[in-house]
């Protein structure tokens, strides 16, 4: 044992290979970036989709089997690989969806493709996180590139304010972490999820120390998934930030923390199932009901949305209540679906442009119906899936988290979910009316860029084409969070 | 009492009072001066724990950068740190009852405390590898061995962080004057030199 201290006894960096890419990948196309200066912007965002394209082959060709590294710090299974894959697309839907809209809003910047990379490579440490050390790193890397990002559009005093909100909150959130993980290393006296698992599970009761312990690393994760009471700074962000980075926010580093809270959960603190069942019950809840009240008064479809994450993250939370490997795979399918919706519903919003300026407002939306049909079309399938409507996919997300907790017998987090679910159909249908009955607005500028068109096409024939065959995904994802559990 | 607890007193005390005194006093210069002040006794702490290698780094980084760098941020900016700190006091019942939550969470917990069968054994492992070592030695074999991912992630932070403060800070200013070598040295006479034939007295 005393061996690992001194040397790598596992020196192997084969499962590292994506992070390692990417990292380079980024430093490259700064290279680049400061040689030719902000007019490469756009092709340093397609040079960037391309390498996440490459990142994501690279990671489907790693030997998927179940296999930790480097002293421990840092795991690679099925369920990283699978999740990885999920944070890639969605950095490459976003980063798709912004290169127009840089360009529009003059904020064409080489380094911000270079920064939506770094907090990928952020991103999937987390969901390789095998250790507290990492786990950290990979965090604070993430959240590091997503504050510059949030105040990109540095002369614009809402953006700067987003930015700063985001960053004092994440620091907080950060100190709440990280006395958490000292409290549970004064408990267990190590920091590998390991040896944190296997002492756990050998105490014969949970004193107060952990639970104190995962009380505050459950809400440092929780400020990063917007669960409800840690969802303050959700609508201020992602109203202020820019439209682009808003899109990021909502798709990517959601699923990030959701796959590692999911380990840190089912892994190191499976021993302590009871006791973080509570705290997670009443985040869900909580996120459920104020994500579908919350978004009932707004007017700015930003805001709407920022509650629609909050209430998803909530439905998405139940399947971690289940405590099971069905519903974690729940969970992963949900987020899979969300992630595409979002991706679909923001190449809308980022399309609304009225003389050369971004509008935000839902009332703007009037009468897409009539100018641009095939758009609101679209627009209303996707906001029909997030309300949970069948046949869409929303639907099935919703159903398989809770079929995953009636499975358990969690009926009362069911039906006031359902509940929930009806009370968050009326913005939904809201912004579908206002698309197609209300009295014309003005149309939008131009043309919609191609990238916004594929985006929204692709989104939108997923989301009805999933009822062909959900086999598909809900079978590799079960197996994927089969992993988790006995990797 | 022993010279060590003596020390122990000492430091502590001092710390304590000196970061009462940088919240409390009224000119900004003072409280930096005794945030060094707690520094070198947050120092002086450590050398008594043994950690010689975090008590030199506090003093290098915390006191030669970090507080050096707030005596220039305070000394060069003009803020009125005593409008700023206008109206902080309607928040100190909010402030002290936080606190007062947080203190007897923290003496629950105290109270409580039971720590896991293993934690000896857990505890005891990295220790035994580095038995007779000193701070330095033993942490530069972590940090390029145990510890070489943390460490090459930290490193990515700190990239992270120079692109993030260049993205929202710098700015192009046209119209500055800047030398470049490359442009000198390709300067020919002929380029900027006209030579004229003058006859005496004729003007030009």
């Amino acid at each position: 044992m005393t061996d690992i201290y001194t040397v790598i006894t596992d020196f192997n960096l084969v499962p590292l290979i994506p992070e390692i890419f990417m990292a380079l990948f980024a430093m490259g196309l700064l290279i680049v970036g400061v040689s030719q200066g902000n007019r490469s912007t756009s092709v340093i965002c397609w040079a960037s989709v391309a390498g996440l394209a490459i990142t994501a082959l690279l990671i489907m060709g790693l030997d998927w089997q179940h296999k930790i590294i480097l002293n421990g710090m840092f795991v690679f299974d099925e369920f990283a690989g699978f999740m990885k894959l999920l944070v890639l697309l969605g950095l490459m839907a976003s980063l798709a969806l912004s290169v127009r809209y840089l360009a529009q809003e003059g904020i064409e910047r080489f380094e911000y493709p270079v920064l939506v990379v770094m907090s990928g490579v952020g991103m999937m440490m987390m969901l390789s996180a095998n250790n507290m050390l990492t786990l950290y790193v990979g965090l604070e890397l993430q959240s590091l590139a997503l504050y510059v990002l949030a105040a990109f559009h540095r002369n614009a005093v809402r953006s700067a304010e987003a930015g700063l909100k985001y960053f004092v909150l994440g620091a907080l959130s950060s100190g709440m972490l990280l006395f958490g993980i000292s409290l549970l290393y004064g408990f267990t006296g190590s920091i590998d999820f390991g040896a944190i698992g296997a002492s756990l599970l050998a105490a014969d009761s949970i004193s107060f120390g952990p639970i104190f312990a995962l009380v505050f690393i459950v809400a440092g994760l929780a400020f990063k998934i917007s669960a409800v009471p840690f969802h303050m700074w959700t609508p201020d962000v992602y109203q202020g930030a820019p439209e682009s980075v808003t899109a990021l926010f909502a798709i990517v580093p959601k699923v990030a923390a959701m796959g590692l809270l999911m380990r840190l959960l089912f892994e190191p603190f499976a021993a302590m199932a009871d006791q973080w069942g509570q705290i997670i019950y009443f985040l869900s809840l909580a996120s459920m009901l104020v994500g579908a009240f919350g978004g009932i008064a707004q007017l700015s479809i930003k805001r709407l949305i920022a509650y629609s994450s909050i209430g998803n993250m909530g439905y998405a939370l139940i399947g971690i209540v289940a405590g099971t490997p069905q519903g974690a795979g729940a969970v992963i399918v949900y987020l899979l679906i969300y992630m595409i919706m979002t991706a679909g519903v923001f190449a809308v919003i980022l399309s609304m442009r009225r003389n050369g300026a971004a509008v935000e407002w839902i009332g703007d939306l009037a009468g897409l119906s009539k100018s641009n049909p095939v758009m609101a079309y679209a627009m209303a399938i996707l906001l029909f899936s997030m309300a949970g409507i069948p046949p869409m996919a929303g639907f099935f997300g919703k159903i398989l988290v809770f079929q995953a907790a009636v499975a358990e017998g969690y009926y009362v987090l069911s039906v006031l979910g359902v509940v929930s679910s009806v009370v968050a159909a009326y913005y939904y249908l809201r912004v579908i009316k206002v698309m197609f009955f209300d009295e014309a607005a003005d149309p939008f500028d131009g043309r919609t860029p191609f990238a916004r068109r594929a985006v929204l096409l692709i989104s939108t024939a997923f989301v009805l084409a999933f009822i062909l065959k959900p086999s598909l995904i809900v079978e590799s994802a079960q197996s994927a969070a089969l992993s988790l559990f006995f990797g | 009492m022993t010279v060590q607890a003596v020390a122990f007193f000492l430091f502590a005390g001092i710390l304590t009072l000196s970061a009462l005194m940088v919240i409390t006093a009224r000119n900004p210069v003072h409280s930096v001066l005794f945030l060094i002040l707690a520094f070198f006794n947050a120092a002086g702490l450590f050398v008594l724990l043994g950690a010689e290698f975090i008590a030199m780094i506090l003093v290098i980084v915390y006191v030669g950068a970090v507080a050096v760098l707030f005596l220039f941020v305070v000394m060069m900016l003009d803020i009125s740190f005593s409008d700023l700190r206008k109206g902080a006091m309607q928040y100190v019942p909010v402030g002290f009852l936080i606190g007062l939550v947080l203190l007897s969470e923290l003496a629950l917990l105290y109270g409580a405390w039971v720590s896991v069968p293993e934690i000896s054994n857990n505890l005891a492992a990295p220790v035994s590898a580095f038995a007779g070592k000193t701070n330095t030695e033993s942490l530069g074999l972590l940090i390029y061995t145990h510890y070489l991912l943390a460490f090459q992630c930290a490193g990515l932070i700190l990239f992270v962080a120079m692109v993030g403060a260049i993205v929202l800070t710098h700015r192009v200013r046209p119209g500055v004057r800047k030398q470049s070598v490359a442009e000198q040295q390709r300067r020919r006479p002929e380029d900027v030199l006209e030579i004229k034939k003058m006859t005496p007295g004729a003007g030009l």
